[in-house]
């Protein structure tokens, strides 16, 4: 028996990362960040926008999502997302144009509670990543 | 009988209609790799997202309040036809093919008495269903400038049907595209997108327990709309691959149908040519046998 269990991220174009013996994965669920480990109970959730740190070994992997859907079942983990790039592909300037675009959607005046909430913390989360 | 120099100038009107179809068939089958491609690299999103639907679905508890996008109104009334085409012609019968399985349907929602709206992406469709449907069609959608179909896109038209089911303009929602089966075979499909349905695949979903969070329904609200925009994404990548197969397809059959052409063309030419030196040789030996 492996250690780790199995990672898939798939986007509507391709599928994007897909791993094997994964010792651990951090995800920025819904209700607050969540870390997997092997063996974990089946679960369904959403992600907000976030980090998702995949840990195998000593190798640690980033990539930043804006949304998307995570199933965890029988060792393996499907997360589901229209929005991720690699930490390490992405420049400053994709970045701040990032952030101009969601905080002028802030500013917009229709907004329910639930997507300023988002919005924020997608504009703090990407400034975090402009500042390291 | 046409005159020598009318052969040669059809002969090579002919072989230059050869040329233009001999590239079409290329670059078709350049962009058939690629597309198909694309369709195979979209499935498993599709299928995930249909597998965590189902799993949601069946742990549904309170099959009332379920969201109404996987219920229905509860009514089938107003029903709207997503029908979606190619940009382009030239690609044999791509194009009339779903327009032929969409005018069936329409034509048995009338008989039924429902009430029938349409939504065309992609030109070709439009300019097909505008003859007989023009008050039907209630949008007309084009992504000529993309290149290749894309989830932006999709997300559009996903947006598009999910608002006016929120505004409750129709009860039942069906998309019509092409299969990709291989080159030579597409199948026009219907598909039904609003209510989704789940009664067949019911017993297939696994009786694992899920733990939700939040709970079932916030996921399955959240979910459902964007599993719209990837079934139409799905059909999109689909109707890209056969678009291409068949214009690959359409294209061959054109340049040998051509090269045919030309030799059948070739041969009379040939014969004309001979009959006319003989008509010549007889004037000569007839002329000179009567001096």
């Amino acid at each position: 028996m492996s250690e780790g269990f199995n990672i898939d991220i798939v986007n509507p174009e391709k599928s994007f990362l897909s791993k094997e013996n994964v010792s651990e994965v951090i995800v920025p669920a819904f209700e607050g960040e969540m870390g997997i480990l092997k063996d974990h109970i089946p679960i369904i959730s959403f992600l907000k926008p976030g980090i998702i740190k995949v840990i195998s070994g000593t190798e640690e992997h980033s990539f930043y999502v804006e949304d998307g859907i995570v199933e965890f079942k029988d060792n393996s983990l499907s997360i589901l997302t229209s929005s991720i790039f690699d930490i390490k592909d992405a420049d400053k300037k994709f970045i701040s144009e990032n952030i101009t675009e969601a905080e002028n959607e802030l500013n917009k005046e229709n907004l329910d509670d639930q997507k300023r909430f988002l919005l924020n913390h997608k504009v703090e989360v990407l400034k975090s990543l402009s500042i390291n | 009988m046409a005159s020598l120099d009318d052969l040669k100038k059809r002969i090579s009107s002919v072989k230059s209609t050869q040329k233009i179809t001999k590239a079409m068939k290329m670059v078709a089958a350049a962009k058939l790799r690629r597309a198909q491609e694309s369709a195979e690299r979209g499935r498993p999103y599709s299928e995930k997202m249909n597998n965590i639907i189902l799993n949601l679905s069946s742990g549904i508890s309170d099959q009332e309040n379920a969201p109404k996008l996987l219920s229905g109104t509860g009514d089938d009334k107003v029903h709207l036809c997503v029908v979606m085409t190619a940009d382009r012609g030239l690609c044999g019968g791509f194009n009339s093919n779903i327009i032929k399985k969409a005018k069936a349907y329409f034509q048995k929602l009338s008989e039924s008495g429902k009430t029938l709206k349409i939504i065309t992406v992609g030109s070709k469709g439009y300019d097909q269903l505008k003859r007989l449907y023009q008050e039907n069609i209630i949008e007309n959608i084009s992504f000529k400038d993309s290149k290749n179909a894309n989830y932006f896109d999709a997300d559009k038209v996903g947006k598009i049907i999910i608002e006016k089911f929120e505004n409750k303009e129709f009860d039942v929602c069906t998309i019509f595209y092409n299969q990709f089966k291989n080159v030579i075979t597409q199948i026009p499909q219907e598909q039904q997108i609003i209510p989704l349905k789940t009664t067949e695949e019911k017993d297939k979903s696994s009786e694992e327990n899920y733990e939700f969070e939040p709970d079932e329904d916030e996921i399955l609200g959240n979910l459902l709309p964007k599993n719209i925009s990837t079934q139409i994404f799905k059909a999109m990548l689909e109707n890209s691959a056969s678009e291409q197969g068949s214009r690959m397809s359409a294209m061959d059959n054109a340049t040998r149908n051509a090269g045919e052409m030309v030799d059948k063309l070739t041969i009379e030419y040939n014969r004309s040519r001979q009959a006319a030196i003989t008509k010549e040789l007889i004037e000569i030996i007839s002329g000179a046998e009567s001096l």
